[in-house]
């Protein structure tokens, strides 16, 4: 007789049919039940094959633990292997496939490695296969990988998507069974914020599976209360399917919540909940009984085929044994007997207690016996049984075997911060560590077996939790309550049954045997960590939550000591497995980390640029016309072009920092190695800002704009770091100076002209007079467009041509920039890119992080004049000065050119003396950076070379065996063009000014899902002036009290700085007068570096947890509230502008990857 | 590291919020100090089990710098201080790390901003 179901009973609804099939064939069940029963249902109870020996598997745990009944889920990209049949609701259309089967399920050619388990004990290819080594590689590691193991991934990219939310609480309640469901009624009613999670896709745990009576309800009938209670409840979060996986200091937890009946909306969701408190309620596993054959399909644990019995109405067959030690077994005995099946009840015990003989009535009763060796093919059919007393030995005819061998509290999320569990001899069971981080548990998660105690002890400890929290929790009255045994849960511990003849398995899914412990123990791997190791046992997806407590016990055994000398192995997060997928959530892909886009991105697009990553930016590398088929043909007409007339190219992406405060130009002298506070207002100085070890940390430019008013300028790469070390330095090192940082990067289009003729060409689109008196080199001031915009003009280059730098507030930046093509038309005006760039700047010698590479002085790159003698004190001048960093041997930075004009070289190779031998004795330098020059016609290379000043002129190899490339090649001076070389350009001078186009701010919602109807709708704001009011921490008030005056809002940033918003329309001048001038107090223009979003609806404070983690209740709790947050990796100043409506301010570079962001996180809640 | 950072000037705040930089308890000596003291400043660091006071940056929030004192074993945050208020009470005192100002504490709640 195999599984079947009864026609009649269970919780299952037999109207709603569901049809789904596994391994191809067709097969149906019933609304309300999991794979697993539903197959049973079936009659199919061979569910897989083993991980080792292949051996036919079925059910055993029927819950979070199952082992066995491992399954995989759909295919191609979607394909997810060793998914357990136990935990998942049966749904339409749901297509399983067993694993670790060849050619089929029914009939495995692995199963042979079963015959040969004598020679596959624990170690077995440790010890077989040590030798010879060079095979393990090829030969063994392969075979073995494929004769074992578990399900397969898929190899396809996920399309699945992901989310990641926060969730704020006061108490976490672990495990919705009897105990949860008391600590999560007890807590929500005293009115604190709780979250109730169960691994499980229905609430109410064993309420569901066992026959009880509490007060007038049946036990599903009472957790459906409870539950209606708690979902009417706002303050209450129900999270079914969700498994908390780990627990984290703070209070902080991490869950994922399994979506795989959902439509629409994440496949899965990764959680991670901060609370005050947390009651642990996971409940108890039961465990296993330890004979031969425990593994055979039929054989399965007491509790889960009462559960089955009563939830599914699931027939195990005419003829049941049940072998147990403890009271579990006479209530499934009590419950196949009310069903009409006939029961064998084998208990270890020689005493039973009344109760339970009383529950059982009607068995045939075999006390102080026990089965040695259940017997069958794929599945049991008879069991042996052995009298203790006299040794005798039967064999009974059966259909199905249950076991209980007591019970498992389940502590792992209890010990994840260090702790272990605590061994109690009187019980047999290891008990949850003390209370830890507000974390306690209830129920029998704590060890207590009885319903009535499960429920006080529920009860209990949520009003703890409430009241440590200042809730006052009523008194919940304790419902009379009916059990089975009447409440008799004790049970006696044995850990394995010494009559055994066949295989004992301890950890089923890994294949772990009571013998392969034995063996660990004789041959000196009897710790708990090392046999574990050597075994496997607990290694496998399930981390042995059925296992571990047994091998432990028979580890004790073995050794002659008790469970508690033995102690357990280390618990760690991950509960469960987790999907990485789920743990990315949307941080992959292009979405891996947000992108920047210049101001200038559309006018680049337009004129056809190459994009490449550079950083957190795109930046356009190049931009190929009619037949140019590759990048360099683009570079070299680009390069060409800039040296010979005039280029344009995007510089927006330079960090750009305003610097204010009466110390701005003390601060800039100790941060900096030249002496800026000379700097006269209107003009700019190149600068080098070293570490404090003395070596380069970044270049960039310092403009004086006004008499404590200064712009610093910084690499693209370098822009974060140095903004943070000017942070640190002003916060942490000086700060007693007054000086005031913000990042205008976003605020700026930054536009180069350069070439011999951008003066020509910006003539005509700047009013002002660009002679070179007006605008020497260097120059630094406010200019007029003919349109009449206020501009920015640097005199700077880094082509080494003539060359200016046009900065615009960002939203003008693609009209300025088209008006200077439009301009430069006459002039054959051409944009260029970063390819382009780096070759003008190679050819001038300047250089880059790929010469400040944190090894460098300014010494090495010939920039040593740049450091101050004059000054007592900056960043990095003690340590510039140690020896190492001063020897004439070092490293200096010269010019290469192969002797072969036409021979490469590539940045990273080394130099050599020619005929040297490739070591590291001889190394001389190595080359930084390589390109070639279309002046030159030749490819040349800036590199690092000892005592490289005094070496031009010699030859030497540049060695590049990863490549494969030895190229000869001479040294030289690091500049190898002259600038203005290319004589006079007969060029017309008399060419009508160029206007603007009006600019069009671009929508950055374009396209995207912004709304869910009623609940949620994302929007931008109109443009609208914003302005950061800063100034000394000590006048906060003040600077608030200016900030609010702009929209009635304030928006702190941190003390002394806040951010003022205009009203729409109003211009950013309008605001600045409107806030008012204060000496003390400066104002910053951001109106075009910051984009405004609202985010409105019910569901707004929902999409606003997929991307932040503050806890909006607390931190921003009334409208007018605002802070700044990050959203994923995005900076933003969020503001609650109403009970369910937010503003978020986000940085404009940001600003189309953030919408993009949000718009997800609408689209997945929809 | 702690999971949970409460930032003096924006409240709680996940981790995630922040950067690191490490050790806060060296002064950065006078320009005129002997090389020693520099050598000390910039390479000597013990490798505390137990409680250390570290400069963390609140990048993603209010940017401000903070000294945070934690205990690198069981991850607890003792206090949290604005790196500013640290330097000037360790200024005045150099022997006692005791800042005077705003500080927040899991036990005293989160401090008005």
């Amino acid at each position: 007789m195999s599984f079947s179901r009864f026609d009649t009973g269970g919780l299952i609804d037999r109207s709603e049919r569901i049809g789904f099939s596994f391994d191809g064939k067709q097969l149906e069940g019933f609304a309300g039940d999991t794979l697993a029963s539903a197959l049973l249902a079936n009659g199919v109870s061979l569910m897989g094959r083993s991980f080792k020996y292949h051996r036919p598997r079925g059910l055993l745990s029927g819950g979070a633990s199952e082992p066995n009944a491992l399954v995989t889920l759909g295919g191609g990209a979607t394909r997810e292997p060793n998914l357990r049949a136990s935990m998942m609701a049966l749904r339409e259309g749901l297509k399983a496939e067993s694993q670790n089967r060849w050619p089929s399920l029914g009939f495995d050619v692995g199963a042979v490695n079963s015959a040969l388990s004598p020679f596959l004990g624990a170690g077995f290819y440790y010890k077989t296969f040590m030798w010879p080594a060079a095979l393990w590689e090829k030969l063994y590691e392969p075979l073995i990988r494929r004769a074992a193991g578990l399900g397969r991934a898929s190899h396809a990219p996920d399309v699945q998507e992901y989310e990641k939310r926060w969730a704020h609480c006061d108490v976490l309640v672990i495990g919705a069974g009897p105990a949860g469901l008391m600590a999560a009624l007890t807590a929500a009613r005293s009115g604190a914020r709780v979250v109730l999670c169960d691994e499980s896709f229905d609430f109410g745990g064993r309420l569901l599976k066992d026959r009880v009576e509490i007060g007038d309800a049946d036990g599903p009938g009472f957790a459906a209360g409870v539950i209606a209670e708690l979902a009417a409840n706002p303050n209450v979060r129900l999270l079914a399917s969700t498994t908390v996986f780990g627990t984290y200091d703070s209070g902080v937890y991490g869950a994922v919540e399994r979506r795989d009946a959902a439509e629409r909306g994440p496949a899965q969701r990764v959680w991670r909940i901060v609370a005050k408190r947390c009651v642990l309620a996971a409940g108890a596993e039961e465990r296993p009984l330890v004979f031969g054959g425990n593994d055979r399909p039929g054989v399965m644990m007491a509790s889960s085929m009462r559960g089955l019995l009563n939830a599914q109405a699931i027939r195990p067959g005419d003829h049941v044994a049940v072998f147990a030690t403890g009271g579990s077994g006479h209530e499934t005995a009590r419950d196949l007997l009310k069903h009409g099946l006939a029961v064998t009840l084998v208990d270890a015990r020689a005493d039973v207690p009344a109760e339970e003989l009383a529950a059982s009535e009607g068995a045939r009763l075999l006390t102080g016996y026990v089965v040695a060796d259940a017997i069958g093919g794929k599945a049991v059919s008879a069991v042996d049984v052995v009298d203790r007393a006299s040794g005798k030995r039967d064999k009974i005819k059966v259909d199905a075997l249950a076991m209980s061998g007591g019970w498992n509290p389940v502590v792992g999320l209890a010990c994840h911060r260090g702790d272990r569990p605590v061994w109690d001899e009187a019980s047999g069971m290891f008990l949850p560590p003390a209370e830890r981080d507000g974390l306690v548990a209830a129920g029998s998660a704590a060890g207590i077996l009885d319903l009535a105690g499960c429920l006080s002890s529920g009860a209990a400890q949520g009003a703890r939790a409430a009241t440590d929290l200042g809730f006052k929790p009523r008194k919940v009255d304790a419902e009379a309550v009916r059990e089975a045994c009447g409440g008799s849960t004790g049970f006696q511990t044995l850990w394995h049954v010494a009559e055994a003849r066949g295989k004992a398995f301890v950890d089923f899914q890994n294949d772990v045997t009571v013998s392969d412990l034995g063996l660990a123990v004789r041959e000196g791997y009897g710790h708990v960590e090392l046999a574990k190791r050597y075994t496997t046992t607990g290694m496998a997806t399930d981390q042995g939550k059925l296992s571990n407590f047994n091998a432990i016990g028979i580890l004790a055994e073995n050794r002659g000591v008790s469970p508690d000398q033995v102690g357990t192995t280390t618990f760690r997060p991950f509960y469960t497995p987790v999907s990485i997928g789920a743990l990315a959530g949307e941080h992959r892909g292009s979405h891996y980390r947000p992108v920047r886009r210049s101001p200038l991105h559309g006018w680049a697009e337009k004129h056809g640029a190459q994009f490449i990553e550079a950083g957190a930016w795109m930046r356009a590398s190049h931009f190929p016309r009619g037949d140019e088929t590759d990048w360099k043909q683009a570079c070299d007409r680009e390069t060409l072009a800039v040296r010979a007339g005039v280029g344009i190219s995007d510089a927006s992406t330079l960090g750009k920092i305003d610097l204010s405060g009466k110390d701005a130009a003390k601060f800039l002298d100790l941060i900096y190695t030249g002496k800026m506070s000379t700097l006269a207002v209107g003009k700019a100085r190149y600068g080098l800002m070293l570490r404090e070890d003395g070596l380069l940390m970044d270049d960039g430019t310092v403009s004086r704009l006004g008499e404590s008013h200064y712009l610093i300028t910084t690499t693209t790469a370098a822009a974060g770091e140095v903004m943070a070390h000017m942070e640190f330095c002003a916060q942490a090192l000086w700060p007693e100076l007054d000086v005031r940082l913000a990042s205008v990067t976003d605020q700026w289009a930054q536009i180069t002209v350069a070439g011999p003729l951008s003066r020509d060409v910006l003539g005509r689109v700047v009013a002002d007079d660009l002679s070179e008196t007006a605008v020497p080199f260097l120059a630094a001031r406010e200019v007029t467009l003919h349109s009449g915009l206020k501009a920015r003009l640097f005199r700077i280059s880094f082509s080494g041509e003539l060359a200016f730098e046009l900065a615009v507030p960002a939203r003008h930046g693609e009209a300025v920039a088209d008006a200077i093509v439009e301009a430069g038309q006459p002039f054959g005006i051409t944009p260029y890119g970063l390819e382009a760039l780096n070759v003008l700047r190679t050819e001038k010698g300047f250089i880059t992080h790929a010469e400040i590479d944190g090894r460098t002085t300014p010494g090495d790159l010939g920039l040593g004049k740049m450091v101050s003698a004059r000054k007592d004190d900056f960043v990095g001048r003690v340590m510039l000065s140690r020896e190492g960093l001063q020897r004439d041997d070092r490293e200096q930075l010269v010019g290469l050119r192969p002797v072969n004009p036409a021979h490469g070289i590539l940045a990273g190779g080394h130099l050599l003396e020619p005929d040297s031998v490739p070591a590291m004795a001889n190394d001389q330098g190595h080359v930084t950076s390589a390109c070639w020059s279309p002046h030159l016609k030749s490819t040349i290379a800036l590199a690092m070379l000892k005592r490289g000043r005094e070496r031009h002129g010699e030859r030497l190899v540049v060695w590049d065996p990863l490549r494969g490339i030895e190229t000869e090649v001479v040294v030289c001076a690091p500049v190898f063009v002259e600038a203005g070389r290319l004589g006079e350009v007969k060029i017309a001078r008399d060419l009508d000014p160029v206007q603007l186009a009006a600019a069009v701010p671009p929508d950055l919602l374009a396209g995207l899902v912004c709304r869910v109807a009623d609940r949620v709708a994302l929007t931008q704001l109109s443009a609208a002036p914003v302005c950061l009011v800063a100034g000394p921490a000590a006048r906060n008030a003040a600077i608030r009290k200016m900030a609010r005056a702009g929209d009635g809002v304030a928006r702190p940033v941190q003390p002394g700085h806040a951010l003022a918003v205009g009203n729409s329309g109003e211009g950013s001048e309008d605001l600045v007068e409107r806030l008012g001038a204060d000496g003390a107090i400066s104002l910053c223009d951001l109106s075009d570096a910051r984009v405004r979003f609202q985010l409105a609806g019910p569901e707004a404070q929902e999409i606003i947890a997929t991307q932040s983690g503050i806890d909006l209740s607390a931190e921003l709790a009334k409208p007018g509230s605002s802070a700044p947050t990050l959203f994923g990796h995005v900076p933003v100043q969020l503001t609650r502008t109403g009970a369910d409506a937010f503003e978020i301010m986000v940085f404009s570079t940001y600003a189309q990857d953030l919408a993009q962001s949000l718009s997800r996180s609408i689209r997945l809640s929809g | 590291m702690a999971s949970l950072i409460r930032c003096p000037h924006c409240g709680m705040r996940p981790k995630e919020e922040f950067s690191i930089r490490g050790d806060a308890s060296p002064v950065r000596p006078k320009p005129e100090a002997k090389f020693a003291a520099w050598d000390d400043y910039l390479h000597s660091r013990d490798n505390v089990r137990g409680v250390m006071h570290e400069h963390w940056q609140h990048v993603g929030g209010c940017r401000r710098w903070l000294v945070v004192e934690r205990d690198t074993f069981t991850h607890e945050v003792h206090s949290v201080v604005d790196a500013a208020d640290y330097a000037r009470a360790r200024a005045v005192k150099p022997s006692k790390v005791k800042p005077k100002g705003k500080t927040a504490t899991a036990a005293k709640g989160r401090a008005k901003s």
